[in-house]
């Protein structure tokens, strides 16, 4: 299982000293558990789409932050599927905006088309659950994007899709918009949507894509200090959730990372914890967590690894090759 | 076209000050390399809506570019040279539209991998301008105040925590009729160094009164105009609207006329910059916090001002783009608390927006929580990291500083 833990978080108000406050879960509770990689960079381009889909492919992508375009390089999904001969249903990704909807499955010819994963974006599935009105006392779980004004996409699910998705995850269009009320955020509906797909199905391969923080682009610091709070709460419960599952306790590896960081107080070309455009060290910098049977608890990687390195690593455990990918697996959680 | 095949005649649709500005250097811009020539006519295509301090630097900026013989200008430009474009940028109209290159520019360096290389280059360039137009002596030493906490009866969050390493914690400060003693203060200072657009007063919620003198921005006078604004937006993005690139370039091009301002003189200056704050500042149209925070900002960048006072005041509670735009706003709600910690940080980030200004070293900042008697001084007359718990009030510390 992979989370990113996003969008976008610094070093400061999380693991350095003074932003420890933030993420009393993720240090009491799963770095003691875990192998914890100091210095995870990412060299690619700072957009969160493009980001996660240079995470999940291994290779720096490309294309257009904002564009509705798959990746160009086979998936971690693609790989998984192919080489192994899993369903369709072995691997899902959950979300958080409609920019995400075509990461399950890339453009390459060799792979592509029908072998990627299912792709949830549970705001899409709300939005047209409450097609028929009634939307203004769920819109604080429809936001969907805080970087730019320039593209908010249309969040209109369709009426076929939402039945589908009733039908995989046995979950009622009543009971799930009644369970979205007692919800605070967004990605509280993706973790809930990732625990129903847990029950239901069992996928081997489960991409969550956590994406609050990026409320920071806002403005408001207390946001995103509430945004940093609650994915480490979240981070938790998917492990507890990990745990206290029989299809997962015990044999599940969870790999928890930022896509990156974002802009230094003190660089000029930015705005601090605001944006991610300057590309400066602070932003291209983070960390990740494994944890899980076999991965060695409490032991700290100091060296630089790359953000490109996760599919390898991710194909090291699963037996597939990723072939395409540009990273090299971490021996250290090998 | 390359810049070696500029011709005078092509600023022709230039405002008259920035045509006149380009036409006589168009000489030493003819050498500069596509990747850098654009970013510097996107400054001198705005000269004519700038602030003082910033015509003189664009001034000296070209000054210092025609004062390089030819050998020193190639080894100058030598690292933007170097950068990869591929072809279909010469045929952009950079001259004419040069923030529509700048946005392509960066998006191919990111894509190419050449972000890196590009800021270094551009680290390096500014260095070596820096270097060769010292800034002359300022008329008084820089003053930045930023009021925050309106509206917070109780606090639990440590104010001031990235602050108090640089100057002196006061925690009995008489909080009695503190914001007109700051507000006067200011004031004071706007008659005695007479500068345009040297002395700001910006507010999150409601200017006071009388601005006396200094150039006065609040959240609350622009209210019709972010409404205009909003709604244009919405027109854009609504299907058939033209979406998000017709959004771009309209925000681009964004007067203060379209809004319903003045567009003449002085005021047309100012009014150029509040529409800026609105259109190209991230959060502004939610937020007042991020309002003055990014304000603040772009007064300290771009007038460089000899006194900033910035008072943040309540926003409302999260608000998204999307509900902005879809005009499903509920009735708005204060969070006084959030907005307090997000003033801190704006504090915080004011202060190290005023100290990039030259006379740095000399520079004092003040930060009050309103109405109540924690206040953080950073002065050149005070030490680092104190903490002082004697009684005293805001014009003794003004006094300190």
């Amino acid at each position: 299982m992979v989370v990113t833990f996003g969008g976008g978080a610094r070093d400061e108000e999380t693991f350095m000293p003074e932003g420890q406050e933030n993420i009393p879960r993720l240090l009491s509770e799963l770095i003691p558990q875990s192998t914890f990689f100091t210095q995870v960079v990412n060299r690619g381009i700072l957009g969160h789409y493009v980001a996660t889909a240079s995470l999940a492919t291994g290779v720096y992508e490309t294309f257009n932050n904002f564009a509705a375009v798959p990746p160009d390089y086979p998936t971690v999904f693609e790989y998984f599927r192919k080489d192994l001969k899993r369903p369709a249903t072995d691997t899902w990704v959950v979300a958080p905006s409609n920019g995400f909807n075509r990461i399950g499955e890339s453009g390459n010819r060799a792979y592509g088309a029908g072998l990627g994963a299912g792709v949830i974006l549970p705001k899409r599935l709300l939005a047209a659950a409450l097609s028929a009105g009634g939307a203004s006392q769920y819109e604080h779980l429809l936001r969907d994007n805080y970087e730019t004004p320039l593209y908010t996409p249309e969040l209109s699910g369709s009426e076929i899709e939402l039945r589908q998705m009733a039908e995989i995850l046995k979950l009622s269009v009543s009971d799930f918009t009644a369970h979205a009320r007692s919800l605070a955020s967004p990605d509280e509906l993706s973790v809930y949507i990732a625990r129903q797909l847990m029950r239901q199905l069992a996928p081997s391969l489960l991409w969550i894509t956590l994406h609050d923080i990026d409320v920071a682009h806002s403005g408001a610091y207390s946001l995103y200090i509430e945004g940093i709070q609650r994915s480490d709460r979240l981070c938790a419960e998917i492990w507890s959730t990990i745990q206290s599952e029989p299809e997962y306790a015990g044999k599940t590896t969870l790999f928890i990372l930022p896509d990156f960081g974002r802009d230094s107080d003190t660089d000029a070309g930015g705005n601090g914890f605001q944006h991610h455009r300057t590309g400066d060290p602070l932003s291209r910098t983070t960390w990740m967590m494994v944890m899980g049977p076999g991965v060695r608890e409490n032991v700290v990687v100091d060296r630089a690894v790359e953000s490109t390195d996760l599919v390898p690593t991710l194909g090291s455990l699963f037996g597939f090759s990723a072939e395409l990918a540009k990273g090299k697996p971490l021996p250290e959680v090998l | 076209m390359l810049p070696n095949q500029l011709k005078a005649a092509q600023f022709s649709g230039y405002p008259p000050l920035a045509r006149q500005l380009a036409v006589n250097r168009v000489l030493v811009l003819q050498q500069l390399p596509l990747s850098f020539l654009p970013l510097l006519l996107r400054e001198v295509i705005q000269y004519d809506w700038k602030f003082p301090a910033e015509r003189k630097e664009l001034d000296n900026q070209l000054a210092y570019l025609g004062s390089l013989s030819a050998e020193q200008l190639r080894q100058s430009m030598a690292p933007f040279a170097a950068l990869r474009l591929p072809a279909q940028f010469e045929r952009i109209d950079w001259v004419n539209e040069p923030v529509q290159f700048s946005e392509q520019l960066t998006a191919h360096l990111w894509a190419t991998h050449q972000i890196d290389a590009f800021r270094r280059a551009s680290v390096e360039y500014v260095h070596e301008l820096n270097a060769a137009t010292p800034p002359g002596p300022l008329p008084a030493k820089r003053l930045g105040i930023v009021l925050v906490g309106q509206g917070v009866e109780r606090n639990t969050y440590r104010l001031f925590r990235k602050l108090r390493p640089q100057g002196v914690y006061f925690t009995r400060v008489s909080a009695e009729n503190g914001r007109s003693i700051l507000l006067d203060a200011v004031a004071a200072r706007a008659q005695a160094h007479p500068i345009p657009f040297g002395h700001w007063y910006i507010d999150g919620g409601t200017e006071a009164s009388s601005c006396g003198g200094l150039t006065c921005v609040s959240y609350a006078s622009l209210d019709t105009v972010r409404i205009a604004l909003v709604g244009k937006m919405r027109k854009v993005m609504q299907a058939g609207g033209g979406g998000p690139e017709v959004l771009r370039t309209m925000l681009a091009q964004m007067k203060p006329q379209d809004l319903g301002l003045s567009g003449d003189g002085d005021e047309g200056i100012l009014n150029r910059f509040q529409v800026s704050v609105l259109t190209e500042g991230s959060g502004t149209q939610l937020f007042s916090t991020t309002f003055v925070q990014w304000s603040a900002r772009e007064v300290l960048r771009r007038a460089q001002p000899l006194t900033l006072l910035a008072r943040f005041t309540p926003r409302q509670r999260e608000q998204s783009i999307r509900e902005l735009l879809a005009g499903t706003q509920q009735k708005p709600v204060a969070d006084p608390q959030g907005s307090l910690i997000d003033a801190d940080m704006g504090a915080y980030y004011t202060w190290i927006n005023q100290q990039r200004l030259p006379g740095a070293d000399q520079s004092s900042f003040l930060v009050w929580f309103e109405n109540h008697n924690e206040a953080l001084a950073v002065s050149p007359s005070l030490p680092r990291g104190g903490e002082n718990n004697t009684p005293t009030d805001l014009r003794q510390l003004l006094r300190q500083m």
